[in-house]
């Protein structure tokens, strides 16, 4: 194919225009709208040039208003509109949140299903710039608690741009979390129709003694954590669930039930996370399997902090993945 | 399109409010604003800072005009962009230049960074990073102020972007129902982030958000630091004695992008142009010399003076130790308890 080299050298930030690009002209119905997203093209970029193309009837800035913007896209979805609203990180979401769970989440289930409510919000997530304690949130967890939500969490360009397409499609809300440390990162991405499902993770490296399971950037540190592992003759088998919820259980279970070992990596706290709640489940459905207590992975427990040292120390790194892995593993030895 | 200048007024008496000698401190406290924000541009540039790094550079007036309006017991909140605020309340540059580098002897011992300084001990309660969220924190400060019946006033100062958020309309029903002694001060830079103020509300006098609660409101030329002076000076009397808020909105312009990331490609380069040929120091140093309050030497004497200060910051800082990694749980609670059980692979233990 002509367009491989071209596709082996897109960004996950180009991943995601591409697919809005692509679904604003396959439907009508979808629109953009979150702040700073035209005329600025994005805190981030990602929607560089789409205001040019789509004119600002498609493509909206908004006021510095989350909650009443979020809300602003639940009513025009439950009217049957698409819109995909851009959060500019995460940590303005917790604005919004009143909307996310009590309205978005809600109201297809409170009403008798008379309505659904097509709408994706997209937003970066992730520490890791020093940011400081307010922009370095990683609230996987808090949406994943959330029935009534999905939650998609790409880890590389290829999933970037074929789950946003299939959140773009989907018919209920979606919280769409990218990861700002992986907007750089390049791979290959599908064409126009070339969608990921939900609910179905992907294996990115196979290997029969650890199972580590690991979300968005950290799928990053986990198989780099398994190239160290891989020399010292330990195979780690690495699982991208993608989607947090619905979460591919089987894939997980078939995987621990192999390796008879376990460890969760996830960017957020390690109180009631995503760490935990996979951990939780891996227990519940591969006990008899299991050979040591599973492992998890996660940020310190506390605010992040500003100075780089103390950041750093504050997130997970491939080398705690590794001392991880290697702990489960003299544990069932 | 951004918002034209008001009119300059021919400043050339001197206001009620404004002493000699404090408008020389006022002058003295713009530049040294100024000097450190642009060495601090130059020292993230190195990589001496992280993070996000918002300038205030054009927007002196607004800062130093307000802060020394008000008594140094009188509680202040910020955003982001609050160098300005933390340097005006006498914050030592050594300490804030630190907290830049991240490091120990930072204001915040690093654990807050260029967005979030606070000096508890000149009543400086902080720079918040989330747009609006710190408008209730000085409605709750007003609030301490008024349940001790002291004297005090406190002030929010936020940008015009903030406005549109949904927390300053109940911040200001509740100040004003309960007759909070509250300055709302609106540095109205005319842009939040790349969108202008026309793009984003729906009338741009921002003052009007004050008139739905009964809330006195101002609109000020933001460029000028005897205009801002002498408003905030009303405004806290207004609020000390009638114990009512009140709502300052003065029209700035930052000069540079929203924050170092920002190349700033979208504002116009004339309407910049138009901005800079106003610039608070000078049109100042213009009018203090003018008035003979302060001769030429006495004014090298303040640059060399601020130059030398914030040399000795970056010094400081340079030399000044990283922040022990045992610090990283370091006042997540007062009271911290230790909990090891959890068996998890990174408990970070607080030390000791
Ligand atoms: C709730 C929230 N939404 C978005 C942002 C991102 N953001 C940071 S500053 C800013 C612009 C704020 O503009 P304004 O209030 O005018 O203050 P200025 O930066 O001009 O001083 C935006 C959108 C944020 N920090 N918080
Ligand atoms: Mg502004």
């Amino acid at each position: 194919m002509s367009t491989e080299a071209a596709a082996v050298s897109t960004s996950y930030r180009e991943a995601l225009t591409q697919a809005m690009r692509e679904e604003l002209e396959r439907d009508p119905d979808v629109f953009l709208i979150g702040e700073d997203i035209g005329l600025f093209e994005g805190s981030f970029k990602v929607t560089r040039g789409l205001l040019g193309e789509f004119g600002p009837d498609r493509v909206i800035d908004t006021p510095i208003s989350e909650a009443g913007f979020v809300g602003l896209g639940i009513g025009a979805a439950m009217a049957g509109l698409r819109p995909v609203v851009e959060l500019m990180t995460v940590n303005f979401a917790i604005v919004a949140m009143d909307q996310i769970v009590n309205n978005a989440a809600k109201i297809r289930y409170m009403f008798g299903g008379q309505v659904s409510v097509p709408l994706v919000i997209r937003m970066p997530g992730g520490a890791g710039h020093q940011l400081g304690a307010q922009h370095s949130h990683s609230l996987e967890a808090w949406f994943t608690h959330v029935p009534g939500l999905k939650v998609a969490c790409p880890s590389t360009p290829y999933d970037a741009k074929a789950l946003l397409k299939t959140a773009i499609r989907d018919d209920d809300p979606v919280i769409f979390l990218e990861s700002e440390g992986l907007y750089a990162k390049k791979g290959p991405v599908g064409g126009p129709d070339d969608l990921v499902p939900f609910g179905q993770a992907a294996i990115r490296r196979t290997g029969q003694h650890c199972t580590v399971i690991a979300v968005s950037r950290m799928v990053w540190i986990a198989l780099d954590a398994a190239d160290t592992l891989a020399a010292e003759g330990i195979e780690c088998e690495v699982v991208d669930p993608r989607t947090t919820r619905p979460l591919d259980m089987d894939a997980i279970a078939d995987s621990v039930r192999r390796t008879n070992h376990c460890v969760v990596v996830d960017e957020g706290w390690p109180e009631c996370g995503l760490a935990s709640n996979i951990a939780t489940r891996v227990y519940e459905e591969c006990f008899d399997w299991l050979d040591a207590p599973v492992q998890r992975v996660n940020a310190a427990d506390v605010p992040i902090p500003y100075a780089r040292n103390l950041e750093q120390s504050a997130l997970p790194h491939a080398h705690d993945v590794a001392a991880a892995v290697r702990a489960t593993l003299a544990r069932g030895a | 399109m951004a918002e034209e200048a008001p009119v300059v007024k021919d400043t050339t008496v001197t206001p009620p409010g404004a002493d000699a000698e404090l408008m020389q401190r006022m002058f003295a406290t713009m530049h040294l604003i100024r000097t450190f924000e642009e060495r601090a541009a130059e020292e993230y540039m190195r990589g001496n800072i992280g993070g996000f790094l918002h300038l205030a550079i054009g927007e002196e007036a607004a800062v130093v005009g307000s802060v020394l309006a008000l008594r140094p017991t009188d509680p202040i909140t910020s955003t982001y962009r609050e160098h300005g605020q933390a340097l005006a309340r006498g914050s030592e540059p050594r300490a804030v230049m630190a907290e830049l580098f991240g490091r120990e002897t930072g204001l915040c011992h690093g654990h807050g960074g260029s967005m979030h300084l606070m000096d508890r001990e000149r009543f400086f309660f902080g720079g918040y990073g989330i747009v609006g969220g710190s408008i209730p924190l000085a409605v709750g400060l007003g609030f301490a102020i008024s349940y001790r019946q002291e004297d005090g006033v406190a002030l929010v100062m936020f940008g015009d972007g903030a406005t549109n958020q949904g927390v300053l309309g109940e911040s200001m029903n509740m100040a004003k129902l309960w007759s909070l002694p509250v300055i709302f001060f609106c540095l109205n830079n005319q842009y939040g982030m790349g969108t202008a103020v026309d793009r984003a509300s729906a009338d741009t006098q921002l003052t009007k958000r004050a008139d739905a609660f009964g809330i006195p409101a101002h609109r000020i030329d933001g460029m000028d630091v005897l205009a801002v002076q002498q408003a905030v000076s009303d405004a806290a009397h207004h609020a000390r004695t009638q114990h009512d808020p009140v709502m300052i909105e003065a029209i700035a312009y930052r000069y540079r992008g929203h924050s170092m990331s920002d190349p700033d490609r979208t504002r116009p380069e004339d309407e910049k142009a138009r901005w800079r040929a106003r610039d608070p120091l000078v049109t100042f140093e213009r009018i203090l010399l003018g008035e003979g309050l302060v001769t030429a030497e006495e004014l090298a004497a303040v640059r060399d003076a601020n130059q030398a200060a914030v040399d000795d910051a970056v010094a400081f800082a340079n030399d000044s130790p990283p922040v022990p990694e045992t610090a990283l749980a370091d006042d997540v609670y007062t009271d911290p308890w230790s909990d090891d059980s959890r068996g998890s692979a990174r408990m970070p233990r607080r030390s000791e």
